[in-house]
């Protein structure tokens, strides 16, 4: 509770014990309406003296105005009248400031837990200088510093490990509770915090440019693109005020004008009460507090899972998602390449492995890698000598002085061997030793582990398309639409043909119907930025991802897709039914009040109570852990 | 030119009131007013100075809404 929050609950407990005795003294005439009076100035001079202010700026319509008129009437009536109920008004004005503080209480609450789950901010940054280890801002670190993580610290700053390994735990930013081992000359990012051991880092970027810093940055001015039901809710609340003040205004009039005219009868105080109590309905805070709080709520929660939302409106936008368009390299698959076949072999799987492998040993190409590291021994290179490369064809080395030959079907017909084809998709990579056929190893891309999932758990939430984009070959591209489940395939592509296919698909989509890119974000920002929704995979570290993204999952999982649709779904449907739910109250008391069945203590009750339950229930938007 | 200030307000209804006189000051592009976390963001057009639009900014604000506070 800050000064002014508890302020006012002292105002509110004393005018809540006065009132209580003022209705066990039997007061009579004057002394009674001033006691009241005094009460009521104590508990809403506030409110009073700011309808007044609204009324000298011109400002009717406001929230005061309205509570200062409906109480005040109440007063005048009560005397009018002859009844001294003057209780009415001061309990309406007591539950009003009631509401206030609760609403000011848990706004503030709330601002404070969301920014304690994104608490990922480090502090301080540990630097040797002088043989000592010294605490510094994390700002004042530069380029190429060494800086120092103990365990259970933050790292402050995006850099490399240049001593030292140890567990990351980086949940904070990718909801991912697996620990990353690292060692030296890994890089780490800012905001994971050190588990295990101490480690030496040397920065490459500073505090303001570090991964922490973005992901903050990004985050906190997330709720500033406001989303369509924001705007809604806006301009409702523009015309909702003056729109029920102005009814209440006909209602104080025209029914007993027409009852004074037919019948003869004056009932004017009557329709002057139920006018009244319009005007305490009419206030409407429910509606405009709950929905930012629930898409702040939605974001921040969002956030905690590992996928980072650039804006209300990109939160709306994703909750109605109808077709998901993936690119296949780096999103479904992992983008290595492994070795996934050895057929057609005349010597032992191990030994030819061995024979590519060495011949291999000096090439940095992908393919070669692969070769190696499906070896995964030590290679002792002074078995190779002559090492030849054959360019784009493969290579040619002497191995144990045995003339190994590695390469594709051209080399193999250019050395007059005569080789296999294979039947799996994939790179094949024929291999011959002294001019004889040893058979073929079959490289390709791996599928993610939850690739198949995510695009099953895609179907299950409803969406209805799931389309790959790739620049890889027909057969590769179909084989793996086809092992995932995808609907649609299509195939190389140059990435400005991809632009063309997803401009094609947005033409002929429902316009209601949201289309979601996914990429890796590393060569198909155009393609991000051109979808209706475009999510960046695996961002850790990459700037690029991050800018031309409107949605970033922050691990490579493409689970966290139908995640972060079903989040979106259930802020939206926060959203929606604070919206129905707020309006219908308010509709129905409107409705009572007119025929007089709604009294103003019903009105106020149903006003503060509803923003009440409208509030905790944005709330909920915050708990995603279960989705 | 954009640029962000701390403001303080109490209530979002107030909040929306406030976007809504900024944006119609003299000199401004675009505004937002993030209630929650209680920031304005101001676009300025080309040729007005920050510091005189924010103080015309802030009197408009002080029409709406007598409690809000702009810190520029």
């Amino acid at each position: 509770m800050n000064k002014k929050q508890k302020k006012m609950l002292v105002r509110i407990i004393i005018s809540l014990i006065a009132t209580i005795l003022l209705l066990t003294i039997k007061t009579e005439g004057l002394l009674r309406l001033a006691l009241y009076l005094a009460v009521y100035f104590y508990i809403g001079y506030d409110i009073l003296s700011k309808a007044f202010k609204g009324i000298i700026k011109g400002q009717v319509f406001d929230e005061n105005f309205l509570m200062a008129i409906a109480t005040v009437g109440a007063f005048v009536l009560a005397i009018t009248d002859g009844s001294g109920d003057y209780l009415e008004a001061i309990a309406v004005m007591i539950f009003y400031q009631i509401g206030e503080w609760f609403q000011s209480y848990a706004i503030s609450k709330s601002r404070k837990n969301i920014s304690a789950l994104m608490d990922i901010r480090p502090d301080h940054a540990n630097i040797e200088r002088d043989g000592e280890i010294i605490e510094v801002d994390p700002d004042e670190v530069g380029v190429g510093s060494i800086i120092i993580v103990r365990p259970g610290e933050k790292i402050p700053l995006d850099g490399i490990v240049i001593e030292g390994s140890s567990s990351l735990d980086t949940s904070a930013l990718t909801g991912e509770s697996l620990p990353r081992d690292v060692s030296l000359d890994d890089e780490v990012i800012s905001g994971c915090i050190n588990m295990t051991g101490l480690l030496k880092i040397k920065t490459i970027k500073e505090f303001g440019e570090s991964t922490v810093s973005k992901i903050l940055d990004l985050v906190e001015n997330a709720s500033n693109r406001k989303a369509r039901s924001e705007d809604f809710i806006a301009r409702f609340a523009k015309i909702y005020t003056p729109a029920v003040c102005l009814s209440a205004l006909a209602l104080a009039i025209l029914p007993p004008l027409f009852i004074l005219i037919t019948s003869g009868e004056m009932t004017f105080d009557d329709w002057v009460y139920r006018a009244l109590t319009f005007l305490v309905i009419s206030c409407p805070c429910a509606l405009v507090i709950s929905i930012p709080l629930s898409f702040f709520g939605g974001i921040g929660g969002a956030s905690r899972a590992g996928v980072l939302v650039k804006g209300s409106n990109y939160l709306e936008a994703l909750s109605k998602t109808k077709i998901v368009v993936f690119d296949k390299t780096g999103t479904l698959t992992k983008g290595v390449f492994e070795v996934k076949g050895i057929h057609h072999n005349v010597l032992e799987n191990e030994k030819l492995l061995a024979y590519a492998a060495l011949a291999e040993s000096a090439s940095s190409h992908p393919i070669a890698k692969s070769i190696i590291k499906a070896y995964g021994k030590k290679l002792d290179l002074d078995r190779v000598k002559d090492i030849k490369e054959v360019s784009g064809n493969g290579i040619i080395a002497k191995v144990d002085d045995k003339e190994v030959a590695v390469g594709n079907d051209k080399l193999m017909s250019s050395l007059g061997v005569s080789y296999h084809d294979c039947h799996m998709i994939g790179t094949i990579i024929h291999v011959a030793i002294d001019r004889e056929y040893a058979g073929h190893i079959v490289i390709a891309d791996v599928d993610k582990d939850h690739a198949k999932e995510a695009i099953m758990t895609l179907k299950e939430i409803g969406v209805k398309k799931t389309i790959m984009l790739t620049g890889d070959k027909k057969e590769v591209g179909e084989y793996v639409a086809n092992e995932l489940g995808i609907d649609e395939v299509y195939t190389e592509l140059l990435p400005q043909e991809k632009v063309d296919k997803v401009e094609e698909l947005l033409t002929k989509k429902d316009p209601k119907d949201t289309l979601v890119f996914v990429g890796d974000g590393i060569n198909d920002a155009p393609v991000l930025t051109r979808a209706d929704i475009g999510i960046a995979m695996g961002a850790m570290g990459s700037d690029a991802a991050i800018e031309a993204a409107d949605v970033v999952l922050m691990d490579d999982d493409p689970l966290k897709i139908s995640k972060a649709i079903k989040i979106a779904r259930k802020c939206l449907g926060i959203v929606y039914e604070n919206i129905i739910f707020a309006i219908g109250v308010k509709l129905i008391c409107l409705l009572l009040g007119a025929f007089g069945i709604a009294n103003m203590w019903l009105a106020i009750f149903a006003d503060v109570g509803v923003m009440v339950i409208a509030v905790l229930n944005a709330i909920r938007a915050l708990y995603v852990d279960r989705l | 030119m954009k640029k962000t200030y701390k403001i303080d307000v109490d209530c979002a209804n107030c909040a929306n009131k406030m976007e809504e006189a900024a944006k119609k000051t003299e000199g401004v592009k675009d505004a937002v007013v993030n209630f929650m976390t209680l920031k304005m963001i101001v676009e300025f057009k080309e040729g007005y100075d920050p510091k005189e639009v924010m103080s015309r900014v802030y009197d408009n604000c002080k029409v709406v809404e007598d409690e809000c506070e702009i810190f520029y």
